[in-house]
């Protein structure tokens, strides 16, 4: 039975560089892979596969309204095209472009790739914050999203983006991401991962604040209260039997997520919970608001995504179940 | 059809039947309707997606589709869609009808090609309105700076849209020089004499190193006296009365 503290947590790369590193590895096997950027590839780490493959990367220049339909074009024309730049940009530039040229027809080998996502970017502030991605592409019908925490789950997940019957968004960060997974870990699109095992409450997580669920339980095991932490590295499709066996063994779901509450994990949590056992529930994340430039560590400490938050939240839903 | 329908865009379908026609049946768009899926063949995109009747009318008469149903346009259930739909058509190579997007989509397969060698072609059809959309001019550098030669845009310029006369929404003059600036190939001609559109193919295939795109002068309505250059013609179906008229016309 694993408990809370073997988990260290140790300080890994971003979720952005495994992803760049991905990309190149996926080059080297497959010459449908081509790749699109607008004028960030050294921020997106997409500069590795440039420079590997510089016939198969397109420099888009600052439009990415033209580089998400290009990148439609690419797909049907029998390519697996990454489109990639800042999360904000390229779903909010490129979103009539996602839904017209890629989720309406279902042109299924485009994968977008959304780094700098949440508030964690830091200083940059809020015009390069991404807090409503996952709202924006879990509304494209077909789509598959998903947030990996950390290097193995980024390594693991955008290499099954690349070759998932379906348009992708792969949401990565800038801030580095706490190793939490061994290299034996398997991952499956649609399928969550229980880190810990827990009878009293579930936290449900992805990306960054899978870590923060982690060290919430672990401080609250002293105590005897029994946390289940679940990765939900997948948004959409939702792991809905995942969510229905917390609700009915647990009573109790807290959701943490690195966005905003409105239109986030939380709510789809919340009516995949609805539709099989409603419970209490609370939700870490961001309360209706864009945030400010600061360091990420200040940010997340202001805005009430760290451990701390998760904690409280904990004992609001215990008090309530 | 769009009588039948009751509703559509028929002016913006008239202007560009000679473009599709000699594009479809002029040997310039090299397919295959037995083999919609022949991995070489040309591409088109009707980027000015409310022209889909002069659309549906050519791939029916090539026979992707049944010319039987032509009539049904725009009717719960019908594979001819308002606006072009791939989920009804699969032979299509895009889903459009939100403008500014189909130029964007030709290059991606025009790049497509290239990478693969395939003498593959991509063919777009942009309405003169459309253009104001930002997106076509940054698909107009992209398409420059990649040298994309194996993509060819057509603006069929009716000097119409919807509200009224292009000239009264939004100038787009002088139009030429505004692709040209952008590193384009640009060709104006008449776009209702076959000739000068066969012409006008052949040049943009003979241009190497830069894109070309055509512009075709055109009437907006074209054969139908009372459809001829009125903006109402835009977005309004004619009644049975008219439809009479203008099949007499057009006969």
């Amino acid at each position: 039975m694993p408990t809370a503290t073997k988990y260290e947590l140790k300080s890994g790369p971003a979720t952005r560089e495994a992803f760049g590193k991905t990309l190149a590895e996926l080059g080297r096997e497959d010459e449908r892979i081509v790749v699109c950027d607008a004028d960030l590839s050294k921020s997106t780490h997409t500069h590795l596969f440039a420079k590997e493959f510089p016939n198969r990367f397109f420099s888009c220049g600052i439009a990415e309204a033209n580089m998400v339909a290009l990148g439609a074009g690419l797909a049907s024309s029998g390519k697996i095209a990454f489109v990639s730049s800042f999360s904000c940009f390229v779903l909010n530039k490129g979103f009539e472009q996602l839904r017209v040229t890629v989720a309406y027809p279902q042109v299924k080998n485009v994968k977008i790739v959304g780094t700098h996502s949440g508030i964690s970017i830091g200083e940059d502030g809020p015009s390069q914050m991404s807090v409503e991605d996952l709202a924006l592409a879990c509304s494209l019908p077909g789509f598959v999203v998903v947030d990996p925490a950390d290097d193995a789950a980024m390594r693991a997940l955008g290499r099954k983006a690349a070759y998932v019957d379906a348009p992708v968004f792969i949401r990565a960060g800038r801030a580095k991401a706490p190793l939490i997974y061994g290299p034996d870990q398997s991952f499956e699109i649609g399928k969550s991962i229980e880190l810990l095992p827990g009878s009293d409450v579930t936290v449900i997580a992805h990306g960054l604040l899978v870590a923060e669920a982690i060290r919430a339980a672990m401080a609250l095991e002293p105590e005897g209260i029994s946390v289940r932490v679940i990765d939900m590295h997948t948004i959409k499709p939702l792991d809905a039997g995942a969510i229905s066996r917390a609700a009915s063994e647990t009573g109790a779901i807290v959701v943490a997520e690195e966005h905003l509450t409105d239109g986030g994990l939380g709510v789809k949590v919340a009516q995949a919970a609805a539709l099989s056992h409603p419970c209490v529930m609370e939700f870490v994340g961001i309360f209706d608001t864009y945030a400010e430039s600061g360091s990420p560590e200040g940010l997340l400490d202001k805005y009430g995504l760290l451990a701390r938050d998760v904690i409280a939240a904990i004992r609001k839903v215990l008090a309530r179940k | 059809m769009t009588g039948a329908a009751k509703s559509g865009h028929p002016g913006g379908s008239l202007s560009a039947v000679e473009i599709l026609v000699q594009l479809y049946f002029g040997g310039h768009l090299r397919h295959d309707p037995k083999n919609p899926g022949w991995p070489e063949r040309d591409r088109f995109i009707l980027s000015k997606g409310h022209a889909a009747p002069v659309l549906y009318a050519c791939m029916a008469e090539a026979g992707y589709t049944p010319v039987s149903e032509l009539h049904t346009l725009r009717r719960l259930g019908s594979i001819y869609q308002g606006h072009p739909d791939r989920r009804f058509i699969p032979s299509l190579e895009a889903s459009t009808g939100s403008l500014g997007q189909g130029l964007s989509v030709a290059l991606g397969m025009a790049l497509a090609a290239r990478l693969d060698n395939s003498p593959s072609r991509a063919y777009v059809l942009l309405g003169d309105g459309e253009i104001q959309e930002g997106q076509v001019w940054e698909a107009a550098m992209f398409g420059a700076y990649h040298k994309v030669d194996n993509c060819c845009c057509i603006v069929d310029y009716n000097k119409i849209q919807l509200d009224g006369f292009v000239k009264d929404i939004m100038e787009l003059e002088p139009l030429a020089a505004k692709w040209s600036g952008f590193g384009w190939h640009p060709v104006e001609f008449d776009g209702h004499d076959l000739g000068a559109v066969a012409s006008a193919f052949d040049e943009a295939r003979a241009t190497k190193g830069k894109p070309t795109v055509l512009i075709a002068h055109t009437v907006k309505g074209k054969g139908v006296s009372f459809m001829e250059n009125n903006p109402k013609f835009h977005g309004v179906a004619p009644t049975a009365d008219e439809v009479a008229t203008a099949m007499k016309e057009l006969a």
